[in-house]
């Protein structure tokens, strides 16, 4: 559609440029001559004027001049015409007329002047044979009219044609738009290999629909979560409660029981928060929170935090951190996996024990954060099983904790674009100890 | 003291009022956001418990933008089931001065109520905390005790400031985790109540009379009589 006007405005133009431009040409060649004749009747008055015609129509090369001198009683005095043509009844207007010059039939265009001196009128006509033009301006015509049509038909067809190749290219695009809508989440727009715009288009989408399946899953893991980690605390709070009430029969132990009800769901909504928070990292959707620190002034920070639970416990707890190590991630989630790990270790590890938290940019430029106890360490294939959610190694089950800290820890590594790897201490001593190793990406 | 509390939720807002007044203040309660701007702007309150999500068009951190506008300064504690650390940012950002999620114990509660409305004049430092015969110096960062000096470190110096600050007055847990560690997370473990009985220890340490109590399901309290 736009070709298409485009082209008729080209053409209009066209049109303008060549037969109007002859037009106008052929209009003041014939303004210029009335006007020169004009002055010489000024001059040398009538006589003069007939003189000056008779040259000019002897002179006339290209043979298409026309004049016309008629005196008062309309008698002609010069010129090559026989009669004055109908058309030409006021001074100073152009007219076209099919007039006999010297007796040969011809399409012209004049201008009439009417010349006033002392009461009495002689009529000017100044004019020119147009037949040549005008046959040249019907060839023009034919032209513009043929190119005209030509282009609107390629217009059509071509926009046709592209419309059928888009189509053809997008079609792929939009059955996976059709299918993801209709809930396969699966499906992916196929790339082509061309790497022209439709490719970057479709890894776009593909990129896109990553990141979406990835936020869902994460919605999809807290609500597995939800629905099967929460209802056991919940569960054994709501039989006790029950039983409680059935069987308590003084008011001290119903009150005992109801203040065991609360510490219950107080537990269940700081596993609620946990696992929100694990959500959290887990969709990335704190990546845009992403800033700049020094990590060992967190470290250290942590380090004394929980320095004096390791020191009423006894256990040595030492840090080796570099003086500067500035990184760039998500403070807050950074600091509570390390308190985790920290909590982990100050916990498992026997009175006396000795726990390290270190830090170090290796040769790669990737960030790791070790946690090191002297405690009994996991057998090697709970170590792989450590950071699933609720996962909690046979010898842990009577120590408090949710048994998702290690989670947390994994979470917030993965949103680093890290990871998280569990090993032991010291290998082959007993108890081998265990070693926790964040590691997380260079920041470049 | 006059407290507005603007909760929609009929049941958490009739546990919290009574609990209040129980406490001894007087509490207003409004259903929906606007009637709280309304109450809000045209009397005067000591402090200001609002919900976040609130019906009637006004939530709570627009309240608080509104009020603030207007210059209002009242104190603002946030309850919220929105605990993500964003939200958080949120309504502090908007104007709130502390932020509750839900659900809490009612003890939480009462303290960082007495908490934001007895809060230090900023006009008038202190340079020099007292209890009892219990001293310190924010100047030169010393803490004395019956004119005997007690070493503590950096941050048990923080710590003791805190509840000096609030002498009288119930601090809890998170509260000690949030305004002298900065953290906001759950720490699994009593690692505050660690740090408070090393604390004790150092400054009770021949001394019979202890100054830094625990109250019973909800914090501690630093005061002179037992």
């Amino acid at each position: 559609m736009v070709f298409a006007a485009s082209s008729l405005v080209l053409v209009a133009v066209l049109w303008w440029a060549t037969a109007g431009a002859l037009d106008r040409q052929l209009a003041a060649a014939i303004r210029a001559d009335a006007v020169a004749l004009t002055e010489r009747w000024r001059d040398a008055g009538a006589t003069g004027l007939a003189e000056a015609i008779g040259e000019r129509i002897a002179l006339d090369v290209s043979n298409d001049a026309i004049y016309l001198l008629l005196d008062r009683q309309g008698q002609r005095l010069a010129g090559n015409l026989e009669a004055w043509p109908v058309s030409a009844h006021s001074d100073g207007i152009f007219s076209r007329a099919s007039v006999a010059r010297d007796g040969v039939p011809a399409d012209a265009r004049f201008l009439r002047r009417d010349l006033t001196a002392g009461g009495e009128t002689w009529r000017l006509l100044v004019g020119r044979d147009e037949s040549e033009r005008l046959q040249l301006r019907l060839v023009l015509t034919e032209g513009v009219v043929w190119s005209l049509g030509a282009s609107m038909l390629i217009a059509f067809a071509g926009a046709a044609l592209i419309r059928r190749a888009l189509e053809r290219r997008l079609e792929p695009t939009f059955r996976t738009a059709t299918g993801i809508a209709a809930g396969d989440m699966s499906r992916r727009v196929p790339i082509s290999g061309r790497g022209d715009e439709f490719d970057r288009l479709g890894q776009g989408m593909n990129s896109m629909l990553d990141r979406i399946e990835t936020l869902m899953q994460g919605v999809r893991g807290v609500s597995d979560a939800i629905a099967h980690d929460l209802r056991t605390p919940i569960a054994r709070a709501r039989s006790k409660l029950e039983e409680s009430l059935s069987v308590a029969s003084t008011e001290q132990e119903l009150r005992a029981a109801v203040e065991q009800g609360i510490a219950d769901l107080d537990n269940i909504s700081r596993i609620f928060r946990a696992l929100l928070r694990i959500a959290e990292a887990e969709a990335g959707a704190r990546r845009a929170a992403f800033a700049g620190f020094d990590l060992p002034a967190v470290l250290a920070d942590a380090a004394e935090f929980y320095q004096a639970a390791a020191e009423a416990r006894e256990q040595l707890l030492e840090t080796d951190l570099p003086a500067s190590l500035p990184m760039v991630g998500d403070r807050d989630l950074l600091l509570q996996a390390v308190a985790n790990l920290l909590d982990n270790a100050v916990k498992f590890t026997p009175d006396g024990g000795k726990v390290l938290l270190a830090a170090r940019r290796l040769e790669d430029g990737a960030i790791e954060i070790l946690v090191t106890d002297s405690g009994p360490g996991l057998p090697p294939q709970d170590q792989s099983r450590a950071g699933e959610r609720f996962f909690r190694a046979d010898q842990s089950r009577n120590t408090p904790g949710s048994g998702l800290g290690l989670s947390l820890a994994r979470a917030v590594a993965q949103l680093h674009g890290g990871e998280l790897e569990l090993a032991d201490a010291m290998p082959g001593a007993d108890p081998p100890g265990l070693a926790v190793r964040l590691l997380l990406p260079g920041s470049d | 003291m006059r407290i507005l509390l603007v909760e929609d939720d009929v049941e958490v807002a009739r546990f919290v009022k009574k609990g209040l007044q129980e406490a001894g203040h007087t509490v207003e309660h409004a259903a929906n956001g606007r009637d709280g701007l309304f109450l809000a702007a045209s009397e005067q309150f000591d402090i200001l418990v609002l919900d976040r999500m609130l019906p009637g068009g006004v939530d709570g951190v627009r309240l608080v933008e509104t009020l603030r506008g207007q210059g209002n300064r009242t104190p603002v504690l946030f309850l919220s089931a929105l605990g993500a650390v964003d939200e958080r940012v949120k309504g502090l950002k908007a104007g709130g001065d502390d932020y509750l999620v839900k659900p809490f114990a009612f003890a939480e509660l009462l303290a960082r109520v007495e908490a934001l409305a007895r809060r230090p004049s900023v006009d008038a430092p202190a340079t020099r905390l007292r209890v009892a015969d219990l001293e310190l110096d924010l100047l030169s960062r010393t803490v004395t005790r019956s004119a005997k000096k007690i070493d503590v470190q950096p941050r048990e110096f923080r710590l003791l400031e805190h509840l000096m600050r609030h002498a009288g007055q119930v601090v809890t847990r998170t509260m000690l985790l949030e305004k002298v560690w900065d953290y906001h997370f759950d720490p699994q473990t009593n690692v505050i109540d660690v740090h408070v009985s090393r604390l004790r220890q150092k400054l009770d340490k021949g001394f019979d009379k202890p100054l830094i109590h625990t109250v019973r399901n909800a914090g501690y309290m630093i005061r002179a009589e037992p």
